[in-house]
């Protein structure tokens, strides 16, 4: 552990541009074709089964996976392009954007053979929906507190107990979730659970809704009443899921979408400034500009690193932190920058509306998949101060 | 200047820093650890470690690494040279080093000789201008030029209604006031009275004031990184070591939080700074990619010096404070670098302009192409 970070000049190479083109192409055709309106994020249906399905037809959904298993074998620096590009439009992506990030890559570590097979390539043609299912009632950021059990029974496992703040649950066709096959011990808190593959359709699941400030449904809350769950579905070793967690977490951390959440704010800036803005909003614009840059350059930094092979766990632990406090204060920076504009600027209307989502969405950006206080925590670590 | 043209960029290994590019910076690190160590310079009593520092570094060519040696350069990559430079912000070296570097680059592009010895530039401050007269002289008065009253000599870059022109003049030619920044460091006011230059060219087309004031930030970007590192590994091992309510101040996780958030800083301070060094080593003109990488390093380096620097400070409480603790060579160095070749504000909006009067459409597709 040192404090030393490494932050290696990587730029996107040709290739990344030519599909940059191409995917810029497709998401130009689908927003003419009334797909998703990309100045209206939040609206429409953001779990689109017959997008996603064009989308995998492309092969942009798995697209680092190998070939057998419906991948196309490209580098996570041109998918880093198609999920920034994606991202930038407020395309609806939500029905295979975890599977494709997460539970993809964790099933080809962990899952049998024949599951992989079976899955991967559903994934890749955009047809499958995954949730995860860590936090619980009692256990959020905490997650070796977890209490939803599973319990070993004639060739499987019985699962009973709930899941909470699962986004996707209601449209979900599989869960990777964490669950306790054996109590903790007194000198280890983290032995004892295990990650399984549910399928979402077995019986004794209930997902109940839950409505979230912004208005939208997104968290669920997934009840397990005697789930049976077979053994081959067990993820890895039993007792020791806290073991698994490596690049993964880098790759979570450290995309385009955790800082580009409510980036579109920014663009309506610009057009609501004009060509000749006054030197508050042109040195307000400037600074946030900036900031955009170095992240990106952060995040684009950590892709090829860990494309190289390397594991910058405490640089992607920065970038979250950072991009995700930037992109919170973002829609704030942007009402202050345009406090002072006319009032029949033309795109008043759709900055308001805009504006009025991102400031009600923000408060979630620094608190879902690892608070800052925990990438902090992290972070102090890597430091060497834990 | 090989790097300047540097065209056959191979794009997987274009992302990689070169080898020789350490090999470069290890060896100016090797120099400053044996005659700028900070802690040792902090308690010497007057500036006789300067001498022997500036003659090990002349010795190594490093003031002249951006010169070619056809023009008594050593010839170096302007990547190796934004090593060096990473190198002495770690030291916070307080040689006119980096200066020198910036002249001696100046006159080369215009196909100057540089001499022997301390340079410096100016102008130094994007407000500042020095026109070229008629009778071949210069006039005009240059703002906070770091290092002005150590340095022999002063590269300049003038203008007049035909377009811009290197010069390089002796300082002891021109009207030089006794300013210092907050670090102690010489930085003066220059005032230019019908100076003759000792020699003087035409600047290559490209090359105009706000192109030296887009290199010097992205040196004193690549400055501010380095030290930026050294006050995150020093503020670590304070926290390690320091006991208070019986145990290493690290252990609380007001503190952790501290140094977590100092540790984002230094870190967009180094891909920011390192990402506009590799852009202007790999570019061969100062366009609008450029523009907004060293803009933004300068912009974001700025930012984080201030924020870090008040962190590193709570994190060392009184004793970082006193004038025998080092930490102060550094923070002080950082926060007036802030105000060389344009300060955060300064670029900020100039860079805010560009991106309006391109237009909502054209800013994705310009981040995205970097």
């Amino acid at each position: 552990m040192s404090s030393s970070l490494q932050f290696d000049q990587v730029r996107l190479p040709p290739e990344c541009e030519s599909l940059r083109r191409d995917v810029r192409a497709f998401l130009a055709e689908e927003i003419a074709n009334g797909t998703f309106d990309p100045h209206r994020p939040g609206h429409g249906d953001s779990h689109d089964r017959a997008f996603s399905k064009r989308i995998g037809a492309r092969g942009w959904i798995g697209m680092t996976w190998p070939k057998k298993y419906g991948g196309r074998e490209r580098s996570f620096l041109e998918r880093y392009v198609v999920t920034e590009e994606f991202r930038v439009a407020n395309a609806p992506v939500r029905l295979h954007f975890v599977a494709d990030r997460q539970s993809g890559p964790i099933l080809l570590k962990y899952a049998p053979e024949h599951i992989k097979t079976d899955i991967l390539p559903r994934i890749c043609r955009g047809e499958l929906c995954f949730v995860i299912g860590m936090s619980e009632p009692g256990s959020g950021s905490d997650l070796f507190a977890a209490k939803t059990k599973a319990t070993k029974v004639d060739k499987g496992w019985r699962i009973n107990g709930s899941k909470i703040w699962t986004s996707n649950a209601h449209v979900a066709d599989y869960m990777l979730g964490l669950f306790r096959t054996s109590p903790a011990t007194k000198d280890d808190r983290r032995h004892g659970l295990t990650q399984f593959l549910v399928d979402m359709k077995t019986a004794g699941i209930t997902v109940n809704p839950i409505y979230q400030m912004t208005g939208q449904h997104d968290f669920n809350e997934v009840v397990f009443s005697d789930v049976f769950v077979p053994d081959d579905h067990v993820m890895g070793e039993v007792d020791s899921a806290w073991k698994q967690a490596t690049s993964e977490l880098a790759y979570e951390r450290s995309g385009p979408e955790r800082f580009l959440e409510t980036f579109y704010v920014m663009l309506e800036l610009i057009r609501a400034l004009g060509a000749e803005p006054d030197i508050r909003s042109a040195e307000g614009l400037g600074r946030l500009v900036a900031q955009l840059h170095a992240l990106r350059r952060m995040s684009v930094s950590v892709a090829g690193m860990l494309q190289a092979g390397k594991e910058p766990m405490v640089e992607a632990a920065l970038v979250k932190d950072l991009g995700t406090i930037w992109e919170q204060k973002l829609p704030h920076r942007v009402r202050e920058l345009t406090a002072f504009l006319a009032p029949e600027i033309g795109n008043r209307a759709t900055l308001e509306e805009q504006l009025t989502f991102a400031t009600t969405l923000a408060p979630k950006l620094t608190i879902q998949g690892g608070t800052t206080e925990i990438l902090r925590g992290i972070i102090a670590r890597g430091l060497g101060l834990r | 200047m090989a790097a300047t043209q540097n065209t056959d960029r191979e794009p997987t290994k274009a992302a990689i820093v070169r080898e020789s590019d350490h090999i470069v910076a290890e060896m100016a690190a090797r120099i400053f650890a044996d005659f700028a160590d900070p802690q040792t310079i902090n308690r010497a009593k007057d500036g006789a470690w300067r001498g022997p520092l500036w003659h090990a570094l002349s010795e190594a060519g490093l003031p002249l690494a951006w010169v070619p040696e056809q023009l008594g350069g050593s010839g170096a990559s302007l990547l190796e040279g934004f090593a060096v430079l990473g190198a002495a912000g770690r030291f916070a070296v307080a040689v006119p080093l980096a200066e020198t570097l910036l002249a001696g680059w100046l006159l080369a592009r215009a196909g100057l000789a540089s001499p022997d010895g301390a340079m410096t530039v100016a102008p130094a401050r994007p407000v500042s201008h020095i026109t070229l007269g008629r009778d071949g002289t210069l006039s005009g008065r240059a703002l906070g030029v770091p290092y002005a009253s150590d340095a022999p000599h002063i590269a300049v870059i003038a203008e007049d209604a035909t377009g811009i022109t290197v010069a390089l003049v002796l300082a002891k030619d021109c009207g030089i006031d006794k300013g210092q920044t907050p670090a102690g460091d010489a930085s003066n006011m220059v005032v230019f009275d019908r100076v003759k230059p000792l020699r003087h060219a035409r600047a290559p087309a490209g090359l105009d004031s706000a192109a030296l004031m887009l290199m010097g930030s992205v040196i004193r970007s690549v400055q501010t990184a380095g030290a930026l590192e050294a006050i995150l590994s020093l503020s670590v091992a304070y926290a390690n070591e320091r006991i208070a309510f019986e145990r290493p101040i690290g252990k609380f996780q007001a503190v952790q939080q501290n140094l977590a958030r100092l540790a984002g800083e230094v870190a967009a301070a180094l891909a920011v700074s390192g990402s506009a060094a590799d852009a202007i080593g790999q570019e061969s003109a100062f366009d609008e990619a450029v523009f907004l990488e060293a803009a933004s390093a300068k912009i974001r380096c700025a930012e984080a010096a201030t924020e870090a620097a008040g962190i590193a400070h709570q994190v060392f409480g009184a004793i970082g404070f006193t004038d025998e603790h080092v930490l102060h060579r550094y923070t002080l160095r950082l926060l007036a670098w802030r105000d060389e070749f344009g300060n955060e504000s300064y670029w900020a909006a100039e860079l805010g302009r560009r991106v309006a009067q391109q237009g909502a459409d054209e800013f994705w597709p310009l981040v995205a192409s970097r």
